[in-house]
């Protein structure tokens, strides 16, 4: 390893050990981050495969219906009976701190009615009945669907910065901290020579002084 | 800090008008450079929630990917009427990978 460009004096020793000293608790508390990160993640991971194997399906399904509604509809037709939909769907969205990642949290809200007949936007006769069934899925759906949402956009981000943190640990462990020891050992090493040097000279004097008395 | 969002739907072909009846917003594209910029459009609208049929995802990869990052809009692959192509699972091996490592649920 290659250690820092400083001079080998005391007060640079004492600077340095106290950055050594930051360095190892900063790298300590990444680590344990890091691991809580992955905990968490791996929750969430877990959650969001299962939903989307879940709606996978099911939306597949909704779709299905769907499309053999319209093979025994007309296009017109079809676009008349969707064009008022019954109700509106939006998301009330905030936030959520997880681990000082900030991801999304979102919630359903419609206006108009949820299910029955009431939920169907045209006149019962109007339409095929694939097309019911094909709605009231895709009704059933919408609450997981938003939740899928949710839990992979939160999958997204922690991914990101349990990757972003597991650089920085590296670079602590692996950069930081070694550069540090070495530079340390490197002045510790460079002054005790200079205390050795300046012993060795007091002792050459003293027994020259001692010669030229005798 | 609760605010009021809205709900897209980027489909291929006729088979999103589906999510009309449930209240979405739906645009159709047939094409990557229709997709690229229904996406762009999306964006600027600040819809919070865009679900994307997986045909589509798969031309859009890279600016979904981009999205990751930032917590809205969340860009969500979903299945086409023609079943998925597994871009979705995709996303979570990809997740999974860039968090441990490896893909431990394979």
């Amino acid at each position: 390893m290659t250690r820092l460009a400083v001079n080998p004096t005391r007060m640079e020793l004492r600077r340095l050990k106290a950055r050594l000293k930051t360095a190892e608790r900063g790298h300590k508390l990444l680590k344990d981050k890091s691991d809580e990160m992955v905990r968490r993640f791996l929750s969430y991971v877990k959650e969001n495969k299962r939903l989307r194997e879940e709606t996978e399906t099911d939306l597949a399904e909704a779709m299905k219906s769907f499309t053999l509604a319209k093979a025994v509809m007309s296009r017109t037709e079809l676009a008349e009976t969707l064009c008022m939909p019954a109700r509106k769907a939006s998301v009330e969205t905030s936030m959520e701190n997880v681990m000082g990642v900030e991801v999304p949290v979102v919630q359903i809200a419609f206006d108009g009615a949820a299910s029955g007949a009431d939920a169907l936007p045209y006149a019962l006769f109007s339409a095929a009945s694939d097309l019911d069934t094909a709605i009231e899925k895709i009704n059933e759906l919408m609450e997981k669907l938003l939740r899928l949402a949710q839990v992979e956009k939160t999958c997204n981000m922690l991914a990101e910065e349990i990757e972003k943190n597991r650089r920085r640990v590296n670079a602590l462990e692996y950069v930081m901290i070694p550069q540090l020891t070495e530079t340390i050992k490197y002045i510790v090493m460079k002054l005790d020579e200079n205390e050795r040097g300046s012993i060795v000279r007091l002792m050459k004097v003293k027994s020259m002084m001692q010669s030229e008395d005798v | 800090m609760k605010e009021t969002g809205k709900i897209a739907v980027l489909g291929d072909g006729d088979s999103v008008e589906i999510f009309k009846a449930a209240g979405a917003d739906v645009f159709t594209a047939d094409n990557e450079m229709n997709a690229l910029h229904t996406l762009k459009k999306l964006v600027n609208e600040k819809y919070a929630i865009v679900f994307v049929t997986e045909n589509i995802a798969v031309m859009l990869e890279k600016q979904i990917e981009q999205l990751k990052t930032q917590p809205y809009p969340v860009v969500i692959p979903i299945p086409s009427a023609n079943g998925t192509n597994g871009f979705g699972m995709a996303g979570i091996s990809r997740d999974v990978e860039k968090a441990v490592g490896v893909d431990i649920f394979k």
